[in-house]
């Protein structure tokens, strides 16, 4: 355990001196969180006109009891930004797990590293974590100052229940780190295969495209995400990265990257 | 013995890079391991430390075999790779930190200051090893490889690429690990500095082609050479040395005679006086010592 800490103390000492990656971390949250409060603050003073036309069928159907129309359109607007915050713990991983491995690799330090008693798994353990963690206490923090946001900016409280429905919170306190562990475990795999943080780092945005696609699909009106959908995805993601984890190991092989990273 | 390695090989594919090499390295031994580029030197170090595994063969470190007990091999040797390796943007003190938690040592604090001051970098201690010089990086890599105190050192080209000051400084400080009493296995391109701090000396060029002292080395490839320098060299001094069945060549260079001989230490007398009765006027006598480097070279071009 005390070698796991000391790899995740030395990423973070290095990774977060790359003001790139900083930037990241801090800056990604504050937008995504910024986003949905924007909307609610720009829709607050919809007033009790009905603008359930305006919404997909299937949603306006699903709107919360008690809600007017105008509330229910808020809610609709502000569901569909919140999707923002499963990205954060996709994209902030990828920027530091591709510069860590890659980065290893371009300064030279894996083999020595490679050298001392550390087995692989605490290797992987330590750099997963490190990855991992920053994105994940940055999107909770994120979606914890957009619930006081929401407090503060919505008068009604049926529409705050509404929006901080027990989905969004399945979605970023569990989904969340599913999502940050597939991320890293990715960044991971393609960083054993790859010699340039910045290819690492494109190649591993790939991770991304399943979630804009639910992104997307949402607004286009091609589904709803519920609570049956955050669960289902969820658990698709843990699959998946229970494969990812695997994958990842299967690829760090020392051998290889010791005598084929030049 | 605290290396043995018995027929081992490694290939990469359908390239051969070690070939049933058989090694024994003693306790306190400084042995060197010389051979060109791709040679398969540090492939072989990858192996005795337990960075990668042989294809075929077996070695028992400091007691470990690898491929069973390699925790424990990287454990109990200190290895210094080819590049320092360091972590540029933290600070030299937090590099070796890092290490001495890896290596479990269980004085941290201690441990990092006592190879910090040994090496010179006590005062630079917080600055990033980026803005080290090149010489400081590799000290502070050999501080980074001694942290646990190993028995057992490996350094793959210590010297490589330093000035003359920093090269020495580091030669000095391995003259100090083997006064310790340390195992070092010696990877170097530089001969003389494998003549100063080797025992021993291993030729390799995928296969070991020879293992022996530096002196027996030199006997073995052009034999001992003594030179008489003469206040004027005649042919009759060459063909008096030339008649002396114990003499196997003789040849004059300039105002010099240079034997060929076995036992210069108990046939050089006889030589002296022979060439003082016949009228040589014997100015210096002294031994041709060949340099590493043409045995070396010798020994390679043998294999071409």
């Amino acid at each position: 355990m005390n070698k796991i800490k000391t790899i995740i103390r030395k990423e973070w000492a290095q990774v977060f001196k790359n003001r790139l990656v900083l930037s990241t971390v801090l800056f990604m949250p504050l937008l995504f969180t910024a986003i949905p409060l924007g909307m609610l603050y720009a829709t607050r003073g919809t007033g009790s006109s009905d603008l359930s036309s305006d919404m997909p069928p299937q949603f306006a159907a699903a709107c919360p009891e008690g809600l007017t129309g105008s509330e229910c359109f808020q809610v609709y607007i502000v569901n569909q930004f919140m999707v923002l915050f499963m990205m954060t713990p996709l994209i902030i991983p990828v920027n530091i797990a591709a510069y860590s491995v890659v980065g290893e690799k371009t300064t030279r330090s894996l083999e020595p590293l490679l050298a001392t008693p550390i087995t692989t798994a605490e290797l992987l353990i330590g750099k997963n974590m490190a990855a991992a963690i920053p994105a994940v206490l940055a999107t909770w923090a994120g979606f914890l100052l957009y619930v006081l946001g929401t407090w503060i900016i919505v008068p009604s409280p049926r529409v705050v229940i509404a929006l901080l429905d027990p989905m969004w919170w399945l979605a970023v306190f569990v989904a969340g780190p599913l999502l940050a562990i597939l991320s890293v475990n990715f960044a991971l795999m393609v960083s054993s295969r790859v010699n340039e943080p910045r290819v690492a780092e494109q190649l591993s945005a790939v991770v991304i495209l399943p979630l804009l696609a639910l992104f997307f699909g949402q607004i286009a009106g091609l589904f709803l995400i519920n609570r049956q959908l955050v669960i289902l995805f969820a658990l698709v993601i843990a699959a998946l990265d229970t494969l990812m984890v695997y994958l990842a190991v299967r690829l760090f092989q020392r051998e290889t990257i010791l005598t084929r990273w030049r | 013995m605290m290396i043995q390695t018995q027929d081992l090989t490694k290939h990469f594919g359908e390239t051969l890079a070690v070939k049933g090499l058989n090694l024994e390295v003693a306790e306190g031994e400084v042995f060197g391991f010389l051979g060109p580029n791709g040679a398969g030197k540090t492939t072989t170090v990858r192996m005795l430390t337990s960075l990668i595994a042989p294809t075929s063969g077996s070695a028992v470190v400091n007691g470990f075999t690898i491929g069973k007990d390699d925790k424990k091999i990287r454990q109990t040797v200190g290895i210094l790779t080819e590049s320092p390796g360091m972590y540029e943007n933290l600070s030299a003190e937090y590099n070796l930190q890092i290490y001495a938690n890896l290596y479990e040592v269980k004085d941290v604090g201690g441990q990092v200051e006592k190879y910090l001051r040994m090496l010179g970098l006590w005062e630079r201690r917080f600055d990033e090893a980026g803005t080290f010089s090149k010489g400081m990086k590799q000290k502070l890599a050999i501080a980074r490889a001694l942290l646990h105190e190993p028995r057992i050192l490996f350094l793959d080209e210590p010297t490589a690429g330093l000035d003359p000051e920093a090269a020495h400084l580091v030669r000095d400080f391995i003259e100090e690990l083997r006064k310790e009493g340390r195992t070092i296995f010696l990877c170097t391109h530089n001969l003389d500095e494998a003549d100063r701090l080797c025992d021993r000396i291993g030729v390799f060029k995928t296969h070991l082609l020879v293992v022996d002292s530096p002196a027996n080395l030199r006997t073995q490839v052009f034999g001992r050479k003594v030179v008489f320098h003469l206040k004027h060299v005649e042919s009759a001094y060459l063909d008096l040395l030339r008649g002396m069945t114990f003499i196997k060549e003789a040849r004059a260079v300039d105002d010099k005679l240079v034997a060929t001989l076995d036992d210069p230490e108990g046939q050089n007398p006889e030589i002296i006086r022979s060439l003082v009765e016949a009228g040589a006027e014997i100015r210096f006598v002294g031994e041709l010592r060949h340099s590493l480097e043409d045995v070396y070279l010798q020994l390679v071009k043998n294999t071409q």
